[in-house]
């Protein structure tokens, strides 16, 4: 069996400051880590392969500086990394960031599984993994909570997906996709060993020359999509601080709210 | 405050350990302590990590490190809870008379389990009435063929019942005394072997602390440490040697954390419409704090890295570490209880749990009066013309 | 060849940009900033923040071989949920309304599944002037293989210029096959849906970093255009029993079915008895609650309010109430009419998870807590003081 994981890195938010005079992001000097979601993604993956001595590949699309987000799950236990990395894929939109994975998976060749986090903290889009799946004609299953079964020889993976009111079970044949949410696993720690290994891989990187996706397909110029503007929404400004006596206070505060109950 | 330049493997194990320290162990860190619950996902976690790896050599699939690099990883983890640190440094304790006396064969069979995390050690010396006089223990093993047959009681033994691997101090020929004694490695579910009462201690709650039953407990003699007799007393100080500087390293990690935690409050209070750290009176106790830890630290490192040079008789070193973090430990964290005031005399507030675990420090592994024996008998030996 | 570019003779050297680019890839060099081509993703960040308008973005302009202007109408996709409309859905038709007049254009309305034509009227009453009806027993249960599927047929067929989804769990996990499908651009989970009158092309505004910043998107070149939208940010259409409405009764063809995924069970779970992103009102909880058991004193005051019970990660993570009412980054975005949050301190994680909520309550004893500067309204005490006396005072307001 094997299994790709897609990973994404992006600013870490717990140190994303706001500043209060521009109400704009301080991200200078922000450190950048593997999306968190994509972390329970890695995990099930180890879990997998712990069960089924699985062969584990995880990719990133991005420049260079994204091989430090491969050597982390390198560092966890994931076998194989792969960068994908070119000045042609640059500004891609959700579109052509799933395709041009797509592509790198097929490069890669005879995945049974990928594995994504449901979608990332900066983007929010959740658009990319299904995305992969239908650019590679595959099956999907979204928001999975918990791999139920898998049969490696009838080639089918039982999964729980949550949903907004339940829980849905969907048996899905193999080579699929699915995205994993933070109840599947409590991702693991590097090891030490791991982390001897991350230092010092050799990271393959898969450029436009070995995907050969029409230049008309990748980066800014394959993308539907346009950003037009990017701006900071309207903060609201000092709200109202009621603060004192409690009984007064609570007393103050339901009347100016009421009308809105 | 120091920068000790350590090298690049040195800084990992440093990250990992505070990285596991915070992400596994700090969420849960109160709740193990008050259900004086063992912290199996913790242990797990750490032993995943190849930490108990560290400083096993690489024949036997460990990282090659050595007394320092365990000494970071310990005081990492103290920093968030020192109850941790215990359970998760007594497996150093029961592996050090392997790696140190035991036999080839022995290494073989236990040192790579040890190192990729299967198994859990512990450490049975002290008895009821034999604490820190290890050539008084009680506990015999009588030879019976290829077998030694052990019987007695082994108490207040950190990661007992949870240890797979236990070292066992016992006596093979009383007339011997000191040389009399000899150390066995014995397997948890060997017949005979039955573990006891629980204590329930003031502080490293979560670390577990228990009777060791051996009733005409049989064991091959394969399993006699070194393979020969009498090997139990110079295994023991051997180990101690070793392992002190990391319970010298845990109490810099508890008065470290305690410290951080102190300021961090103090640096949110509000007294007289200032912030308490602006205050002298709390300055100054902040600047004793770090002081002391870092002369703590200084000696710890050094007597771990004095360890790690293979120099002869580092008894007295890692004793001077030993007793002096302890005594830093304890009078930090109660200095840093008293600058929350009354909050910190509170259960709902971490720091009094720093303060608890600190104590152990004091007292384990040899009392800070028996270590003060070392180093003054060691100075005397020198000086004493 | 795309890319971006400064314009040295505009550029100021203010270094505006060199704080906001995520990647750290704009630095300052002679007193003008460069970017770093080996480390810029053209997320564009910078673009907007230049007040000189020195960056800009190359764009080679790729025209799909398609008749943009055969596309009409504005569609919806109409999300079912226990055999009846989701509310979702009748947002969408409201918001697809204001689109269509703009572009004098019909609003659409695709209907999939098993006994579900009784439901057309329901969403002609709201707006629809269009719908167009599958219904069949291969669309019982929504598999997004065999839904996407339906549906770029239909696309192909009737060619919407626009076509909108809910951002749920079902619309987030079709609308990219569809797109992938259709080749449309598709922007996800978006708050404000404008047309620009001039160029006849949906303008698309969406948060991200969890609302921080907001994009602007269009997709001029390709159709439809796609989009989903958030819940409860766009208010529902108002029913309208006048207003008639076309049938269009569409053939399934087995061929949409997807045989590799096959539908096992749905249970339904007991436990959440309001849903979060349904809720009008989220009563949450932090640390400052201190254990598990004071999660009561929320639940009487969401009781009087008819709320929702929502938690910062710190209580999940403590075991105190599960994952399923967690708000935050790696929770659940929320943006209900009323947010009221208790002992939270507002750490980014959690902000950026309730910070497009419409008014937002904070009740904290640190008059510093961050998440008094994001509120409307603080209450600055003791939560154990304030909670049950606000739950009586409330109470007695309702029963008068």
């Amino acid at each position: 069996m094997r299994i790709a994981v897609c990973i994404k890195q992006v600013p870490n938010t717990t140190e994303v400051k706001i500043n209060p005079k521009t109400n704009t992001l301080i991200r200078e000097g922000v450190e950048s880590i593997i999306n968190p979601f994509d972390m329970y993604a890695i995990e099930e993956a180890l879990r997998l392969k712990e069960k089924f001595n699985a062969e584990t590949f995880v990719i990133t699309m991005g420049p260079p500086q994204a091989e430090s987000a491969l050597k982390e799950a390198i560092s966890m236990g994931i076998d194989n990394p792969v960068l994908v990395s070119d000045r042609a894929f640059a500004g891609s939109d959700t579109w052509a960031t799933s395709l041009t994975l797509a592509k790198a998976i097929e490069k890669i060749g005879n995945i049974d599984l990928i594995i994504c986090g449901k979608q990332a903290s900066d983007g929010d889009t959740a658009q990319v993994g299904p995305g992969i799946a239908a650019h590679l004609n595959i099956p999907q299953a979204t928001y999975v909570n918990h791999i139920k079964n898998i049969n490696i020889e009838e080639k089918w993976i039982e999964v729980s997906r949550l949903l907004e009111n339940g829980f849905e079970i969907l048996r899905v044949e193999l080579p699929a996709l699915i995205t994993v949410v933070k109840e599947i696993n409590e991702p693991r720690t590097p090891s030490l060993k791991g982390k001897m290994r991350a230092k010092s891989i050799q990271i393959p990187v898969f450029t436009n020359k070995e995907l050969q996706i029409p230049e008309n397909m990748v980066g800014l110029n394959g993308s539907p999509t346009q950003v037009v503007e990017i701006f900071t929404p309207s903060h609201k400004v000092g709200g109202k601080i009621f603060q004192g006596d409690p009984d007064h206070i609570i007393d103050q505060f339901i009347l100016e709210i009421k009308d809105l109950l | 405050m120091i920068n000790y330049q350590l090298t690049e493997e040195q800084k990992m194990i440093k990250d990992l350990a505070r990285q596991i320290a915070e992400e596994k162990i700090k969420p849960y860190s109160k709740e193990w302590d008050e259900k004086e619950e063992f912290p199996e996902s913790a242990i797990q976690a750490l032993a995943k990590s190849d930490m108990n790896a560290i400083c096993i050599p690489t024949e036997y699939g460990g990282m090659g490190g050595g007394v320092f690099d365990l000494c970071l990883a310990v005081e990492e983890i103290a920093r968030i809870d020192g109850g941790v640190a215990t359970s998760y440094a007594a497996t150093f304790l029961g592996m050090f008379p392997i790696l140190l006396n035991g036999t080839e064969e022995q290494k073989k069979k236990y040192l790579p389990d040890i190192a990729a995390g299967k198994k859990l050690c512990a450490f049975a010396l002290t008895e009821p009435e034999a604490g820190s006089d290890a050539s008084n223990v009680k506990t015999t093993a009588t030879k019976d063929g290829d077998y030694y047959i052990l019987n007695g009681t082994k108490h207040f033994i950190t990661n007992g019942g949870v240890a797979d691997i236990n070292v066992v101090i016992a006596v093979t020929d009383k007339s011997k005394g000191a040389r009399g004694v000899s150390a066995f490695i014995v397997e948890k579910g060997t017949d005979g072997f039955t573990f006891g009462k629980k204590e329930e201690k003031l502080g490293i709650r979560c670390s577990p602390t228990r009777e060791l039953i051996f009733q005409d407990c049989k064991i091959h003699k394969s399993q006699l440490l070194g393979g020969m007799e009498g090997l139990g007393f110079i295994a023991t100080m051997r180990t101690f040697d070793y392992s002190r500087p990391g319970v010298a390293a845990q109490a810099v990690g508890i008065a470290q954390g305690a410290m951080e935690l102190a300021i961090e409050y103090a640096h949110k209070r509000i007294q007289f419409n200032q912030k308490i750290t602006s205050f002298q009176g709390i300055q100054w106790m902040i600047a004793d704090m770090g002081t002391k830890i870092e002369a703590a630290r200084a000696l710890v490192y050094a007597s771990a890295k004095a360890a790690d040079s293979g120099q002869k008789n580092i008894g007295p070193a890692s004793a001077a570490a030993k007793y002096f973090a302890s005594d830093v430990a304890m009078e930090v964290t109660t200095n840093a209880l008293q600058i929350f005031g009354g909050y910190g005399y509170i259960k709902e507030y971490p720091i009094e749990k720093y303060m608890r675990d600190a104590k152990i420090t004091q007292i384990y592994e040899g009392t800070n009066q028996i270590q003060r024996n070392i180093v003054a008998l060691a100075l005397i030996k020198e000086f004493g013309k | 060849m795309s890319g971006i570019k400064i314009d040295r003779e505009k550029c100021i050297g203010c270094s505006a940009c060199v704080g906001v680019c995520p990647v750290g890839a704009i630095s300052m060099v002679d007193g003008k900033a460069i970017i770093d081509m080996a480390k810029c993703t053209l997320c564009m960040s910078c673009v907007s923040t230049c007040p000189t308008d020195a960056i800009k973005v190359i764009r080679q302009t790729i025209v799909k071989d398609m008749d943009i202007n055969s596309y009409k109408g504005v569609w919806v996709f109409a999300e079912i949920e226990e055999q009846n409309i989701a509310s979702i859905t009748y947002e969408l038709l409201g918001k697809a309304k204001t689109l269509a007049k703009d572009l004098n254009t019909y609003v659409g309305a695709i209907l999939l599944g098993e006994n579900v034509k009784n439901l057309s009227q329901k969403l002609i009453e709201r707006g629809a002037d269009k719908v167009f009806l599958i219904d069949h027993s291969s669309l019982k249960h929504f598999i997004s293989e065999t839904y996407a599927n339906t549906i770029i047929n239909l696309i192909k067929k009737h060619k919407p210029e626009i076509l909108l989804a809910g951002a749920t769990t079902l619309g987030r996990s079709l609308v990219s096959r569809i797109a992938i499908g259709a080749y449309a651009g598709l922007t996800a989970d978006c708050t404000g849906l404008d047309i620009d009158k001039e160029r006849k092309i949906l303008i698309q505004t969406r948060p991200a970093f969890g609302g921080n910043i907001m994009a602007r998107i269009i997709s001029p070149n390709f159709r439809p255009q796609m989009a989903t939208v958030r819940h409860k940010v766009m208010p529902e259409a108002v029913i309208d029993p006048t207003h008639k409405g076309e049938i269009i009764e569409e053939n399934f063809d087995e061929s949409f079915v997807e045989k590799r995924v096959k539908f096992i069970d749905f249970i339904k779970e007991e436990t959440s008895k309001v849903n979060l992103a349904e809720a009008n009102i989220i009563v949450s909880g932090g640390r400052g609650l201190r254990n598990p058991e004071n999660f009561k004193l929320l639940e009487d005051l969401a009781d009087v309010l008819g709320a929702a019970i929502g938690s910062s990660r710190a209580c999940v993570d403590a075991g105190w109430i599960p994952y399923s009412h967690q708000v935050g980054q790696t929770g659940r975005t929320v943006n209900p009419k009323i947010y009221i949050a208790c002992g939270i301190s507002g750490q980014i994680q959690h902000l950026v998870g309730m910070q497009s909520s419409k008014v937002i309550i904070a009740i904290n004893s640190d008059p510093n807590a961050p998440i008094f500067k994001v509120a409307d309204y603080g209450l600055v005490g003791d939560l154990f003081t304030i909670i049950p006396s606000l739950t009586r005072k409330l109470k007695q307001l309702k029963n008068k």
